[in-house]
């Protein structure tokens, strides 16, 4: 399995080096590496639906817990099954859709990172393992939706789809990490038996809420449903592969996969039910007021993964079975619905509805195709839609309290998803044909025999539902925690109460259909909700953010080189001095132990003293210089009184280069301004007043504290023995530190190398003339 | 004298201080000079002053037979000293050069890098 999720990534890898030659008619061969994966993943389907888990391990970063385990039980399969599957699709589809295109290889290589990463991410055991599968999801995503990176729309959609999904994979995180520590594994599998514990936990709470912000994001549920729409600006390939039938559904999956661990309880079972059937309805409304063909599939997308979120709610066995049928139902028809879209686009250039009709004249195999998913969209016999919303109903019917509202709210979303399907799938393929797309033709085989397939699926599988019945639906109720469901896929039922209500959805919504035609006006209305809506607040949010930064940032990093050292010193002042008298220690100066006072140190003290004020003061900039260097002679005889004679030589000698270099550049150097006024004066001597008083203090509390001199006495006590040196310091210096000293002379070599070429440099006349 | 030293030390840096936050570049290197060897004479004060105790080795022995003065403070000032007239020194040339292509001795108006090449 792990070469399975590999093969993702390394496709990308290889296309790096031999992207170009895949630009051209090679692009078709790529969809050999899904079509592999999909009959590797078929292949377990026997095993699987006879209750077999199948697992592999590979030990990764086992200090953290973060292993490489892989469980392929029914309902990773399943997914796994869609993504090769409809990847397959894809990757053939985008060959002919995108052909020509200069980076045709790069699409590749991000939908072979997505297409590992979800495979990835449906594998994982390991929590942590699935998380970073789960962020690569986000990234690729990202890339794919600003593929037209030269539109600014696409780009902005990006990010904010980042933005949204990448927040939803902190919260993911924070989750596992908390999810680990209450089990005490990452492994899922483990916790299925800790599903009691983890509920007592008090922080089940906290784990359930950062997971259903994780999956509510990832799978647009309201109100973080807002990215999903612009996220169409993404090539009509990978909104079909990415926003509606896999990656999307990664929320739904981490729902169903946790249901077992987390579910069954109030706080999982209603919030999902009022957050899925609040998105499910909103988002079906707003279909009426779309007149883009992917904005009408994008909030029909948001809606059927609302119902999924719903379903999971509900959490009966019959709502569990109709949420894994829904999944197959919905990647049949939608990932259809999609592609045909793909191909209106690409033969006519536009996806307005209100312009299309009458295609059917010009495409008739598509016009077919687009049929058979708006009728599985529909819910009609005898397609795979009919089974899955008569689960649905069923689920809701069987509900013990509330059933009533929730039937309807089904009722209701149904009747809207209908609408969105026939407009999708039939109106552009309806009515008279435009005299501008009288030319138009049919796309080439590789385009529309893709979404063929998907429809006829839809068909066949409607008409045989056991088919899908024992071998993938009834693996993945039991993976979820329903096991041993009674629950059967039929296509016919008999009369009853469920087919009534699937005939007044069917009446209702082609009522609608006929009766509502979609229309530009009345998506200019809606637009004007925009301002309340969640992501004009989040982009309101965003904008405001970088303004406060840019505030902030203005504010400390202005450019003054004064304004930087008056923060820092500020800010030490408050904090250090803040802790000097708040940690009540006393101070416990003992005068006793210090040396008296001498009359020459007071005399030097008094010159330093003199020295300094001067050097503040002084008007001119020789007397600076000089007052400069009289602090350096006192400092140097200083270290001559207190045993420190290497010092002094060294001080006295720098001190007379530095003040002889100031001498020597002094002439050409500016004029001793005083610019600042003395308000500023003031207020700067207050500020570093304070600052020395500071130092002051800390200086006299260090000298009270007891001194640890076991380095010393180390270098002190081998200085002869091992050094064969007499002189401590030197011995330090050249032997014991002395590759720090080596170092200390190559930068003095790079700073002279600098005052050299400083000196030397003279700038040519084109150079000088810039400056001028 | 250890007080004393330390108001000192407080002194200069209180003196550096004050002369970086000046607008005038040549006060800002004077600045540097003197945060520098306040930084130095309180590494010396830290490491405990003593009078008359050189951390030399007497000539007869291999180790010390009296007290002696804290070797280590002294050879990090040492370096500190060198160290610190490389920048000083190339601080100097650095203004010199600024000067003489800016043609301006304030820092206020050397916070844009866009304006000279």
């Amino acid at each position: 399995m792990l070469a399975a999720i590999l093969s993702g990534f390394l496709f990308s890898l290889f296309l790096v080096v031999a992207g170009k030659y895949f630009r051209g008619k090679l692009a078709v061969l790529s969809a050999i590496i899904p079509l592999g994966l999909f009959i590797y993943f078929f292949s377990f389907i026997g095993r699987v639906s006879n209750g077999e888990v199948i697992r592999q391990s590979y030990e990764w970063v086992p200090s953290f817990g973060l292993n490489l385990h892989f469980t392929l039980d029914g309902l990773s399969l399943l997914f796994s099954l869609l993504i090769t599957g409809i990847g397959f699709l894809v990757f053939a589809y985008t060959a002919s859709y995108l052909k020509g295109h200069s980076y045709l290889d790069r699409f590749y290589g991000y939908l072979g990172i997505f297409m590992g990463a979800m495979l990835g991410l449906v594998l994982s055991d390991n929590l942590l393992s699935m998380f970073l599968f789960w962020e690569l999801t986000s990234i690729s995503s990202f890339f794919l939706i600003g593929f037209n990176n030269t539109s600014e729309a696409s780009r902005k959609s990006a990010v904010l789809a980042l933005a949204i999904t990448g927040t939803g994979g902190f919260l993911l995180l924070a989750g596992a990490l908390l999810l680990g520590s209450v089990a005490g594994t990452y492994s899922i599998s483990e916790m299925l038996s800790l599903s009691g514990a983890i509920a007592q936990s008090e922080y089940y709470l906290w784990i359930v809420l950062l997971l259903f912000g994780a999956a509510f994001t990832k799978s647009a549920q309201f109100p973080f449903h807002f990215w999903l729409p612009g996220a169409m600006k993404a090539p009509t390939p990978v909104s079909t592969y990415l926003h509606s039938a896999t990656m999307v559904k990664a929320g739904i999956y981490l729902l169903l996969r946790f249901t077992p661990v987390l579910g069954n309880t109030e706080l999982w079972n209603t919030t999902l039910i009022i957050v899925g059937g609040i998105t499910m309805f909103y988002a079906a409304v707003h279909t009426l007021f779309r007149t883009d063909l992917k904005g009408v599939l994008a909030y029909s997308t948001i809606s059927v993964l609302g119902l999924l979120v719903f379903l999971i709610g509900l959490g009966t066995q019959y709502a569990l079975t109709a949420a894994a049928v829904y999944i197959i139902v919905h990647a049949l028809y939608k990932a259809t619905l999609f592609l045909v879209t793909g191909i209106i686009d690409h033969e006519t250039g536009t996806r307005d509805i209100t312009v299309l009709s009458g295609l059917r004249k010009v495409m008739w195999p598509v016009a077919i195709i687009g049929f058979l998913a708006a009728i599985s969209s529909a819910g009609m016999p005898p397609t795979v839609g009919f089974v899955g919303k008569d689960l649905v109903y069923e689920a809701t019917l069987q509900m013990e309290e509330w059933s009533v509202i929730l039937t309807i709210i089904a009722i209701a979303t149904n009747i809207l998803v209908l609408y969105a399907g026939f407009v999708v799938g039939i109106k552009p393929f309806t009515g008279k044909l435009p005299e501008d797309y009288s030319k138009v033709h049919m796309p080439p085989m590789l385009m529309w025999v893709p979404p063929a397939i998907l429809a006829v699926l839809g068909l066949i599988v409607g008409v045989f539902p056991s088919i899908i019945d024992g071998p993938l639906i009834k693996p993945v109720v039991d993976a979820v925690g329903g096991a041993g469901s009674e629950v059967h896929l039929k296509l016919w039922h008999g009369f009853n109460l469920v087919l009534l209500l699937s005939a007044i959805t069917l009446a209702v919504g082609i009522t609608l259909y006929f009766v509502l035609k979609p229309s530009a006006k009345r998506e200019e209305a809606i637009a004007k909700f925009e301002v309340v809506s969640p992501k004009n607040l989040v982009t309101e949010f965003g904008r405001n953010f970088r303004k406060l930064s840019e505030v902030w940032t203005g504010l400390f990093q202005n450019g003054f080189l004064r304004n930087y050292v008056s923060t820092i010193i500020l800010f030490l002042i408050l904090l250090v001095g803040y802790s000097l008298f708040t940690t009540d220690r006393g101070f416990p100066l003992d005068l006793t132990s210090f040396s008296r006072v001498t009359y020459y140190e007071m005399v030097i003290m008094g010159v330093m003293f003199l020295s300094v004020l001067f050097v503040v003061g002084a008007k001119s900039r020789l007397t600076a210089v000089v007052a400069m260097g009289i602090v350096g002679y006192a400092i140097c005889l200083l270290f001559v009184i207190y045993s420190a004679p290497d010092l002094a030589m060294t001080q006295f000698s720098i001190d007379t280069l530095t003040v002889i270099l100031f001498v020597l550049v002094l002439s050409s150097l500016p004029k001793y301004l005083s610019i600042t006024d003395y308000k500023m004066r003031i207020k700067d001597g207050i500020l570093s007043s304070l600052f020395g008083i500071l130092i002051t203090l800390i200086s006299l509390e260090v000298l009270a504290e007891p001194v640890n001199k076991e380095i010393s006495e180390f270098y002190a006590d081998n200085a002869y023995v091992l050094a064969h040196g007499k002189n401590v310091v030197n011995v330090i210096l050249v032997d014991f530190r002395g590759t720090d000293t080596l170092i200390e002379i190559s930068v003095l070599t790079v700073a002279a190398l600098g005052v050299f070429s400083l000196l030397k440099l003279r700038l040519r006349k084109d150079e000088r003339n810039i400056n001028d | 004298m250890e007080i004393l030293l330390a108001i000192m030390v407080g002194t200069l840096y209180a003196a550096g201080i004050y002369m970086i936050l000046r607008r005038s570049l040549v006060k800002l290197i004077i600045g540097i000079i003197l945060l520098g060897n306040g930084a130095n004479l309180l590494i010396f004060l830290l490491g405990r002053i003593a009078k008359g105790q050189p951390p030399i080795i007497p000539e007869a022995s291999k180790t010390f037979l009296e007290a002696y003065s804290d070797p280590l403070p002294q050879a990090l000032i040492l370096t500190a000293i060198v160290i610190s007239f490389g920048l000083q020194s190339f601080a100097i040339i650095l203004v010199k050069r600024a000067h003489k292509v800016v043609k301006t001795d304030d820092l206020d108006e050397m916070n844009a890098t866009d304006e000279y090449s």
